[in-house]
């Protein structure tokens, strides 16, 4: 009963994100959670790799982790007063949204258990995926890029803009 | 009798484990429907605004996790690749409009629970 390395690889990254995600979702103390977040983050990215998609791991690192991450911490430390004991965050509706999402969870799982999805054998993974995905992005996926690239300055201008409205003296 | 299931009901031990030994489109589509629940889960019952933030960075991982589980498996092809690139780019935007305005909200309010803030002027 031998276990190859990918095997060992995927249960290791599966068991770093659902852990950590746990950790997330049910931790009081905020700043844990944001931690915890950054585990996950990494979690997906090994399975990302595991999936042969190594520019979208690579992407993953760099955007989640360097860019999201660090901004949700940034937000963390600038509304929690960390000093004090306000740190925790309570939860609220605690029973019906534990009703909801088993019961999300529950048709998600069965939907994936019991669907005959197309697995292609011949689907043997990929080789290098960022040239590929440069050609893709460049032809097919042309508009959707320019309009991405669009998006991205306008979040940047309207977060500045609205992040540093000073407050009226009434 | 659809025998593309990935487990049988009524299947023996030696069967499961050789299910569980080879990890497939199912193991990863199961990850990320436990990830998505989660991050549902902690969209739902937090009051802290930035928790919500990060249960939704859960949701979009677990579709993203989707879609490359897809594109590897059963198509073959890079578009669900591109895709998760799109979906990584706009959780970008999203955050960083997000937290400005959380910290518009903490400057009005003094506070980012959710529950707590209920009215669009004060």
């Amino acid at each position: 009963m031998t276990m190859d390395l990918f095997t060992l690889a995927f249960y290791l990254f599966a068991l770093i994100t659902l852990v950590s995600a746990a950790v997330v979702v049910f931790s009081k103390n905020i700043i844990y959670s944001a931690f915890a977040l950054l585990f996950t983050f990494f979690g997906v990215a090994g399975l990302y790799v595991l999936m042969m998609a190594d520019f979208v791991a690579i992407a993953q690192l760099m955007i989640y982790v360097g860019g999201i991450l660090v901004l949700l911490l940034f937000g963390v430390m600038l509304t929690t007063n960390v000093i004090s004991v306000d740190i925790r965050t309570g939860t609220i509706q605690t029973l019906p949204a534990v009703l909801v999402v088993s019961a999300l969870a529950g048709i998600l799982v069965g939907v994936f258990w019991t669907t005959d999805w197309k697995v292609s054998p011949s689907a043997t993974g990929f080789e290098k995926t960022a040239p590929r995905i440069g050609e893709l992005l460049l032809s097919n996926y042309l508009l959707p890029f320019e309009v991405a690239s669009v998006v991205l300055l306008v979040a940047l201008v309207g977060a500045a803009l609205v992040a540093r409205r000073e407050k009226k003296v009434s | 009798m659809n025998h593309s299931l990935p487990v049988e009901f009524g299947m023996t031990v030696a069967q499961f484990s050789q299910w569980l030994q080879t990890p497939g489109l199912h193991h990863f589509l199961l990850i990320s429907g436990v990830l998505f629940s989660l991050g549902v889960f902690a969209i739902l019952t937090r009051r802290n605004a930035i928790m919500v933030l990060m249960g939704i960075e859960l949701v979009l991982n677990a579709a993203n996790i989707n879609f490359l589980a897809f594109s590897r498996y059963t198509t073959g092809t890079l578009d669900g690749h591109v895709f998760a690139i799109f979906v990584i780019i706009l959780a970008a935007a999203e955050a960083a409009i997000a937290l400005a305005i959380v910290l518009n909200v903490y400057q009005n309010f003094n506070s980012v629970n959710v529950d707590e803030i209920n009215q669009l002027k004060d």
